[in-house]
């Protein structure tokens, strides 16, 4: 019998097992790796975003003190199988090839794009040199505004192109046009939803060490995807796959931007390759804000027909997208937008319109969302507004029209981009925003807001709903194996990047094989099984999970099969204990961990102990094709200060329902997490350009990330409705905690200045466009 | 660029090293001391990643140039443990999952350490001001904050 539920990891807020080495300044980051002899790479940037040259003079730069080598386009080519990184995503719809060159050919498309890499003693002289080096650029009309992009006499993003617009696609379904005939009302809003970028406190970073004795390229990169990033320099450098090593060090965050290869990367790899030495680069804070992807606009224009009882009868509209100067991803963050939005609500047609444009600018991958939260937002507002035309409570209008417990599973008439049916596995959507309303006051708020107005101050409250894909698949790699001295071995292709992935997938672990996170050793980002993918899209509780549970499970009945053997007991009278199989109810019985696999490895010319194969070791890529859908409900309290537009969040209250929760503990950080972030673009973070796209907000005093003092007092409720699709039950979570920020402080925003008719439209909503909204609404009366 | 000897003093141990005087105090201890716990997130003296003790008060480390350190104590988050014993305030950041994925903890810990040593009366509304010093994109900073109110009397005590 397995352990009893109250000896059970899953379930538990274990402590950490990733802890002790970061606290105590041991952790082993990119830069933390130190090779003799490792030189130092920089990155020469366009300054401009377009324009083109013809000749990168470096012989002055050559010269320098302690410059080695710097290469150009022309250099690294002859070595190089194709001078692109094509990794998108595959999709028809894409109608231009943009993928991103290793350094820029004859022509730069962003500012921030990579054109010359010098490698040097030390960084300090590399940058030196650096600004030695002369580029003749001429300057090519630059696309800012994505809205520009698409019209007419819009100049190319990339002077070979006819056009700007990279793909357009659709989602449709039902009869929208019948739909918008017969509404008894209709419901529409322009919507603006900007998000940036990543701004893990740790940057990317690359080292690259040619190993002679192994004939091997060793690199560790900070990346969410380690098998890409491997499969990437193997097509690129033409090598097979036993030649180059890909690890994975600890890592300062990832949140998204970090699952992309980089042209950096596969430059670095190849300048330790010609120079025969460790090349490191490590990516500055500047960079960070002009080469590494973010996400950044999109504008909607929609519309719900509704009937008189406030049923959505259906929803159409187009959404245009800027995808930035080159396709490192795919379409996936505007496919995920246009997915979400109908995802909570019964709707039975829908029709978007999509057009992906693009613009001078770096490129658009996901992050933290990736897509998803900007289709909440939009839908949200629509139902807020739904609300006010019909003179209903946004809370009963949500109720009217939530998809059901009863309905569950429930198949929505949408594909994932892979093809693979929408269909929502479980869930109480209404159960789950009953509850974060009780929580949070809802009812009786309206009293404390009338009392509030009659001091002169301005309280408002929003609530909000969503539903998100979790759980990506195919599927993630994972080993398990009990070593010859009894210790638990688990090796996995999904990666760590704080939200601790090795502490999670132990426990699954444990729960099969003794119960000891002591005896657990987890090492997360390997590429030795040649399959696997990483971290993204909140998929390894579910994949890595899965794969891991039934790993573990394998390796349990083997190690029962071996020992029942060896002890002559019968199985059904063992008992998994620490790191012993004991006979049942005879503790300090049977035998060690340690033991049973030196057993289990064989002896020349001697059977193997009742089994047929040696060892105590499984390998499992359990395959997940069909997404598990988490929901949640926020509740956003907010004081706004009228004469100078000043939004305040005073309490959030999140309700979240993501299936069976491994350690509560962390799955709270993750949404605590997820809620800065969202508040953050809300009301914080804009990436700014000017018209001729030069990036204006490229240091932490422009952009403003949230601090301790921005944040609300939260309150998490939490509901596990098990998950079908895998036997654990499990879905993922770290994203979660951004969906429901923006729409819920909007209506908390619109609430708060309800008698002066504000809808908000624009995400992240400063206090100086607040301001002017307020004295418009003023001024047009509505006071 | 010339390298110039330096000594410094750091986690109470002498280094003697020669940095360029334009290095920064965060390169040099990770560089020349070997001391990597301190990281640099921004180079630009927003993110307080760099966070270490000069002469006891809160400084950024990327902002100071390593020879401006001369003479003066240099406490760096190596300094806190004793051997396998946490120092109080790194078992409470355990104990309250403050760190994700533990790249500002170092900061933090060192910027908290500091302020209660130089007011150990430090109010609670200053207290979150001065948490304000420094960012976190993993943990919205809740179970920080709980986590240093969770050893407030020791942390006023010790100093």
């Amino acid at each position: 019998m397995s352990t009893t539920m109250r000896d059970r990891l899953v379930g538990r807020s274990v402590t950490r097992i990733e802890d002790r080495a970061l606290l105590t300044g041991k952790g082993r980051y990119l830069d933390d790796i130190r090779i003799d002899g490792c030189l130092s790479a920089h990155f020469l940037r366009s300054p401009h975003a377009h324009a083109s040259f013809t000749r990168v003079d470096a012989g002055a730069a050559r010269a320098m003190p302690g410059v080695v080598a710097i290469f150009t386009m022309a250099d690294l080519r002859p070595h190089l199988t194709t001078d692109v990184l094509a990794v998108g995503l595959p999709s028809t719809a894409i109608n231009l090839e943009v993928d991103r060159p290793i350094l820029a050919r004859d022509e730069v498309a962003y500012v921030g794009e990579a054109v010359a890499m010098i490698v040097a003693e030390t960084r300090a002289q590399a940058e030196d040199a650096g600004d030695a080096i002369d580029v003749d650029y001429t300057l090519l009309a630059a696309v800012s505004d994505c809205r520009d992009a698409l019209k007419p006499e819009a100049p190319p993003v990339h002077r070979r192109l006819p056009h700007n617009c990279l793909a357009r696609f659709a989602f449709r379904y039902g009869d929208v046009g019948s739909a918008f005939a017969a509404a008894a009302h209709v419901v529409s809003g322009a919507y603006h939803v900007h998000r940036g970028g990543s701004h893990s406190m740790e940057g990317r970073g690359v080292l690259a060490a040619p190993d002679p004795m192994a004939r091997t390229l060793r690199v560790w990169s900070s990346t969410q995807t380690a098998p890409a990033l491997k499969r990437n320099l193997c097509v690129l450098l033409g090598k097979e796959e036993d030649a180059i090593v890909v690890e994975t060090p600890d890592i300062g965050g990832g949140f998204g931007p970090k699952l992309v290869t980089y042209p950096e990367e596969i430059a670095t790899a190849l300048g330790a390759i010609l120079l025969g030495r460790p090349v490191k680069w490590v990516e500055d804070r500047r960079e960070h804000f002009v080469s590494t992807t973010q996400e950044r606009d999109q504008h909607w224009d929609v519309a719900m027909a509704l009937d008189g009882d406030g049923r959505i009868l259906g929803i159409r509209g187009d959404l245009l997208h800027d995808h930035g100067a080159y396709t490192a991803r795919g379409l996936n963050v505007p496919y995920g937008s246009g997915v979400t939005l109908p995802l909570p609500y019964n709707v039975p047609a829908y029709s978007l319109n999509i057009a992906v444009a693009l613009t001078n600018k770096v490129p658009v991958t996901p992050v933290r969302g990736a897509g998803q939260p900007q289709g909440a937002f939009v839908m949200e507002r629509l139902m807020d507004k739904a609300a006010r035309a019909l003179a209903m409570e946004p809370q009963a209008i949500r109720e009217l029209n939530l998809v059901r417990a009863s309905q569950m599973p429930c198949r929505k008439p949408i594909r994932l981009r892979g093809g693979t049916e929408v269909i929502l596995d479980s869930g109480d959507y209404v159960a789950c925003m009953r509850s974060a309303l009780e929580r949070a006051g809802h009812a009786g708020f309206a009293a404390l807001k009338r009392a509030a107005r009659r001091q002169g101050r301005r309280i408002g409250i929003g609530l909000a709903n969503y539903v998100e894909g979790t759980g990506r698949g195919p599927y993630e790699t994972v080993s398990v194996r009990i070593s010859r001295t009894g210790r638990v071995v688990v090796s996995t292709a999904a990666v760590a990047m704080g939200q601790g992935t090795a502490t999670m997938i132990a426990q699954i672990v444990g729960d099969q094989l003794g119960g000891r996170m002591d005896n657990i050793v987890v090492r997360t980002g390997d590429t030795g099984s040649g399959l696997g993918f990483g971290g993204f899209n909140s998929r390894q509780t579910v994949v890595a999970g899965a794969s891991a549970h039934k790993a573990a499970v394998e390796v349990r009945r083997k190690l029962l099969q071996v020992a029942s053997h060896l002890l002559e007991v019968a199985e059904g009278d063992l008992d998994v204990v620490g790191d012993r199989v004991e006979i049942a109810g005879a503790p300090r019985s049977g035998l060690s961990f340690a033991d049973i696999a030196n057993a289990s490895a064989g002896l020349p010319g001697f059977l193997l102990p009742g089994v047929d194969t040696p060892g105590l070791a499984s390998t499992q890529q359990v395959n997940i094709n069909d997404m598990a859908f988490a929901n949640g409900t926020g509740v956003a309290e907010v004081e706004v200060d009228e004469e100078t537009g000043r939004v305040r969040v005073v309490r959030f209250t999140l309700a979240h329902d993501c299936g069976r929760i491994v350690n509560p503990a962390t799955v709270d950080g993750q949404i605590l997490g997820g809620i800065a972030h969202g508040l953050g673009n809300t009301l914080f973070e804009e990436m700014l350009f000017d018209d001729a796209a030069q990036p204006l907000s490229t240091t932490l005093a422009d952009y403003l990330l949230v601090t301790a003092s921005e944040i609300p007092a939260i309150d998490i409720l939490h509901r596990e409705s098990p998950s079908p699709l895998n036997a654990l039950g499990v879905k993922g979570i770290g994203e979660s905690g951004v969906f429901p920020v923006m729409p819920a402080v909007a209506a908390a925003i619109d609430d708060a200045l309800s008698d002066l008719g504000v809808h908000v439209e624009r995400m992240p909503i400063s206090p100086q466009a607040l301001r002017a909204r307020i004295i418009a609404a003023r001024s047009s009366g509505n006071a | 660029m010339d390298k110039h000897p330096l000594e410094l003093t750091v986690n109470g141990s002498r280094f003697t090293v020669e940095v360029e005087h334009r290095k920064t105090l965060a390169d040099t201890l990770r560089e020349d001391c070997g001391l990597t716990g301190t990281h640099v997130g921004c180079e630009h003296g927003v993110c307080g990643a760099c966070t270490v003790l000069v002469g006891g008060e809160p400084v950024r480390a990327c902002l100071m140039f390593a020879h401006q350190a001369a003479g003066r104590p240099v406490r760096t988050v190596e300094s806190l443990a004793a051997g396998e014993r946490l120092h109080v305030l790194q078992q409470a950041f355990t104990d309250h999952h403050a760190l994700q994925c533990g790249y500002c903890t170092p900061g933090f810990l060192m910027l908290i350490v500091g302020a209660f040593e130089r007011d150990p009366d430090i109010a609670d509304g200053e207290l979150i001001e001065v948490l304000s010093s420094n960012l976190c994109r993993c943990t919205g900073y809740q179970n920080i904050i709980r986590a240093v109110r969770s050893v407030q009397d020791q942390l006023r005590g010790r100093a």
